[in-house]
């Protein structure tokens, strides 16, 4: 079958796709973009996350079918996400509430392309560039994962105790770092955004 | 200056920023946040097959017959091979004893054996032509414990075994026994006015790695194969390849892909074989990915054990002998399980000091699932019993536990059972200190005005108390890791550097074979690159088989081992720039040939600041480049009778201060803190120290807590491998880790610096067990602590 949706932002078009393949599947192997991670593909450790119309979901658990006419965002168009989220009055300015982001904003920007052999070219999302800063970041197989959900918690919360990142963070797993600098690294991004949000 | 003088010492100044001892980032943190960094399982090739693996769904079973005429007849299948299709007479591989076939001959001992191989064009179509392959299995009697694994008439998991233990171990179900004797335990045992014993059994720990084995093959034009792959040692696994495949070692290319951590679980080969074995056959790239379920399968736990334990002290609170004996289950294959009992045994006292002792550890051949290296191998099982023993102590003589650890602690000069003296600093008593000296936190944090905050008690947001049946409970124990190699190993690594001017400044590369699996070497070593070469401008090059082996990326030993390479490599550089100077400008100044000359900033300064020459001029067009083996002092192998030997080359402590929360009603823990202090020697980066100890922590947390696979006894079959009935600790399970790090520098070593990737997988475990039993009052010998063992129910 042939699967249409939105990818960062950009209409994409997948042929020949087999019904049982997962929207995971079919960001990796057939749109080149292999950031989703395929740590456990049953919905059990949060690294495939991407949002889906804004929502944070496991793309294993998501048949490619079910994306048809729909708004992806993955960890390689965050950063874009982020900026124009931050531009169009978003949530990086922490006055708009639980709503997330609306279908419409989400489709008004579209991911800048990037040196993928270096990743510069590309600016970073306040917390993608925090949990490098933090030491969030060891492995980096959980990282894209955690980045998505992260996101999409501090744009519904900007100001989150420890137990709002741990609830919110509590559906991607980590082998590596013991959870510690990746609630550094949320703290200290959340914090950047509200001096941001200040400054403005 | 140069390459002598104390090791210690940094024969460089500290002026180049971004040098040892700052938390500088990691190069790779960039990639890895924007998603673009290549894990082994993203690689892609035009026109590229996807290779799967049939396993056996028997533990101990010949097979009677295979039949692939219908796997090979689906539609997408491009080959489907079975042992009879390997290429040459070797057939087996393995870290230790070449034990393990590459796939099933005739037979399988273990549930998840690879029987058969398929490649076709969509996994889908791969995975579904290896269940249309045909096995009949008989079954035959399974080995899953001591008692069926050592009685006289058992099935022997190896017949004719002719590995070097064979001869020497008093079964052949056995895979090797290390003894250690020293001194008169019986007779030391009579002075003593306390005697605890225990029985103590440790659950089968997976490394859940979070990135599946997988890798990429390529066939080449001349034959050969280029391999991308995600291990922990490049070159063992190219020891191990080759002569399945019948090339060459040059003919088998390995790069290094991105690992998603390891954790000693990719210290054996998995897909390596099978992905090279397709792609020669089929003449196309060959892509396998294992998913989780598989990589229960595909990859080695920890051992599982049984130990028991007789330790002895006087009424004053000194320990008079120690007697032990380790049953480690090897599973179906010897993977690490020598070096492993090497370990186990040589650490079984702990971090004390024990006169009279009489040890033994042995690892069994069963038809449980294979064991090898996991972070702690060995050492883990050990403290997790030694420690309960020495609250036991503690207990009978109404002592402080934290007190008598300190009254018997080790320290340098301490000999060790095996007759080795601890001849760098061993801060046990001060770490135990400072564990002890941290301010509690809180009692019921949980409480709160408007009711209880349910996220902070054991059972969280499913609600099952508002602090009802809720206990505290405050543990605490310490551990000691060997680093590196152990037993007389040629531990060595290779390290190429390589100066040069690139558009006007100096630019170092450095190039290894070291795996690089999320601990940071490769920030590590672009730090003393700059350290010792006075460069701002380091490339890491990639990790493949161009440049000699690293050595094993396991053991706490690459920051060590890898990165004492990569300093001497570079001091080499340093001579040759500095004679290229003084060849070019020795005779403009006095100083050159006189004074004691650095690399800093990019210059050649005098120790006194003077500028001598710019790199750029010195080197002009010219490269410095030196590949250069470098080891660490050499130990030796232990006595095989009484144990005795100078088998480490240094050893790592750490100690926990748990605090739990346990819900007695229920049977839920709630760790609400596990802190830690550590002596590392030097922190070279301090951010990826703690980083380490953090992560090496929870791992511990989850052995104590939820961690095992469940192995049915009956059939040897594995129950849960999948993550959601195998448990690691969530953001939600872990604790707050607050770390304390301590810098002693061991003399020995690069910088002074100690290996600290495991120590704290040690001593966690037994800090959380002790807290609970604090909490509870129960005995508590078995890990995980489930409900049940709580409840009584």
């Amino acid at each position: 079958m042939r699967v249409n949706f939105t990818v960062n932002g950009r209409p994409q078009e997948a042929d020949d796709v087999w019904e049982g393949e997962s929207l995971l599947y079919v960001l990796r192997e057939r749109l080149g973009l292999p950031g989703s991670k395929n740590a456990c593909e049953q919905g059990e450790c949060g690294s495939c996350t991407v949002r889906l119309d804004g929502v944070p979901v496991c793309s294993c658990l998501v048949a490619a079918g079910q994306a048809e006419g729909r708004e992806v965002v993955t960890v390689e168009g965050l950063a874009d996400f982020a900026k124009q989220r931050a531009e169009h009055g978003g949530c990086a300015t922490g006055a708009c509430g639980t709503e997330g982001t609306s279908l419409q904003d989400a489709r008004r920007w579209s991911a800048r392309p990037q040196d993928s052999q270096t990743g510069e070219g590309g600016e970073l999302a306040p917390v993608q560039q925090a949990f490098i800063d933090a030491g969030a970041v060891q492995c980096g197989f959980c990282t894209p994962g955690l980045l998505v959900a992260a996101d999409e918690m501090l744009e519904r919360n900007p100001s989150p105790t420890d137990a709002d990142i741990r609830e919110a963070l509590s559906g991607n797993l980590c082998r590596c770092t013991g959870y510690e600098k990746i609630l550094d690294a949320v703290r200290l991004a959340a914090a950047r955004q509200a001096e941001l949000a200040e400054g403005v | 200056m140069g390459t002598t003088g104390t090791p210690t010492k940094i024969t460089q100044g500290s002026q180049t920023k971004g040098g040892i001892g700052e938390s500088t980032l990691r190069p790779d943190g960039t990639l890895k946040v924007t998603g673009e960094f290549a894990y082994s399982s993203d690689m892609w090739h035009e026109d590229m097959l996807w290779g799967q693996i049939l396993r056996s769904t028997v533990a101990h079973a010949e097979i009677v017959s295979l039949d692939t005429a219908e796997a090979l007849a689906t539609s997408g299948v491009y080959a489907v091979l079975t042992y009879d299709d390997l290429p040459t007479d070797v057939k087996n591989y393995g870290l230790e004893l070449q034990d393990t076939p590459v796939l099933a001959h005739g037979k399988v001992r273990h549930h998840g054996e690879p029987v058969a191989l398929v490649a076709a064009d969509h996994p889908e179509t791969a995975r579904r032509a290896a269940a249309k392959i045909k096995v009949e299995y008989r079954d035959l009697p399974v080995v899953t414990d001591e008692a069926s694994a050592l009685a006289p008439d058992a099935v022997l998991v190896h017949e004719g075994r002719d590995d070097e233990y064979a001869r020497i171990v008093p079964h052949q179900n056995i895979v090797h026994r290390q003894p250690i004797v020293r001194g008169d335990a019986a007779a030391a045992a009579a002075r003593a006015d306390v005697i605890v014993t225990g029985e103590y059994t440790f659950g089968m720990q997976d490394q859940a790695f979070l990135g599946p084995e997988s890798g990429l093959a390529v066939p080449a034009e001349d034959g050969g194969v280029d391999l991308y792959i995600a291990t922990q040692w490049l070159h063992k696994d190219l020891d191990q390849i080759a002569p399945v495949l019948g090339l060459p070692k040059d003919k088998v290319r390995m790069t290094l892909s991105g690992v998603g951590g390891a954790f000693g679980g990719r210290e054996d080969i998995s897909m390596q074989i099978h992905a090279c074995l397709l792609a020669l056959r089929t003449g196309k790239p060959v892509k396998m990915v294992y998913n989780r379920f598989e990589s229960f399968f595909g990859h080695v736990h920890r051992h599982p054990a049984k130990l028991f334990y007789e330790h002895g002290a006087t009424k004053d609170g000194k320990l008079t002998h120690m007697k032990c004996r380790i049953v480690l289950d090897g599973g179906a294959y010897a993977s690490a399980s020598p070096a492993v009992v090497g370990n186990a045994s040589s650490l079984s006292v702990g971090p004390y000091v024990v006169d009279d002792v009489d040890i033994e550890a042995i690892a069994l051949y069963t038809n449980n699932p294979p064991c090898g290296a996991m972070r702690g191998f060995g050492a883990v099982q050990a403290c997790f019993a030694y420690e309960a023993q020495m609250d036991k102590l503690a207990a009978k003589l109404g002592m402080d536990p934290v007190e008598f650890r300190q009254l018997n602690a080790m320290e340098q000069g301490t000999l060790l059972p095996t007759g080795q003296v601890v001849d760098s600093p061993a801060p046990v008593a001060e770490i135990l200190r400072r564990v002890k000296a941290r301010p509690l936190p809180p009692e019921r944090q949980w409480e709160s005005s408007e009711g209880a905050d349910v996220r902070q008690l054991p059972g969280g947001l499913s609600n099952t108390t508002h602090g009802e049946g809720v206990v505290r409970g405050v543990g605490y124990a310490v551990g000691i890791k060997n680093v590196g190699f152990s037993e007389g190993f040629d531990d060595y690594s290779t390290a190429r550097v390589r100066m040069e001017v690139v558009a006007g400044e100096p630019v170092v590369t450095v190039h290894t074979a070291m795996a690089e699996v999320g601990q940071g070497g490769v920030t590590v070593h672009a730090q003393i690159a700059r350290t010792e070469l006075g460069v701002t401008q380091v490339t890491i090059h990639p990790a493949d088989t161009r440049v000699g082996s690293a050595g094993s990326t396991s053991a706490s030993r690459q920051t060590y081992v890898t990165g004492g390479a990569v300093k001497n490599s570079c001091e080499a550089v340093r001579e040759k720039v500095l004679e290229l100077g003084r060849r070019k400008f020795g005779s403009y100044h006095p100083a050159w040939a006189t004074a004691e000359l650095l690399l800093e900033g990019g210059k050649v300064v005098t120790d006194g600041g003077e500028v001598l020459a710019d790199l750029v001029d010195v080197l002009q067009d010219e490269a410095v480049d030196i590949e250069l083996e470098w080891r660490h002092r050499p130990t030796e192998a232990f006595d095989l009778v009484t144990g005795q030997g100078n088998g480490h080359v240094q050893y790592s402590f750490a100690a926990h201060r748990a605090v739990v929360e346990v819900d007695t009603e229920l049977g839920l823990v709630k760790v609400i803190e596990l802190a830690c202090a550590q002596d590392v020697g030097k922190a070279l980066n301090p951010l990826s120290v703690v980083g380490q100890i953090q992560g090496g922590t929870t791992q511990g947390l989850g052995i104590a807590v939820m961690e095992e696979i469940v192995v049915d006894p009956r059939t040897a079959k594995v129950k849960n491998p999948s993550f959601t009935d195998y448990l690691i600790p969530t953001i939600l399970d872990t604790p707050t880790i607050p770390v304390d790090v301590l810098e002693l520098a061991d003399d020995h070593a690069p910088y002074g610096l100690r290996g600290i990737g495991e120590a704290p997988t040690l001593s966690s475990t037994p800090a959380v067990l002790a807290a609970i039993r604090n909490a509870t009052g129960l005995e508590l010998n078995k890990t995980p602590v489930r409900p049940e063992h709580l409840t009584g129910t």
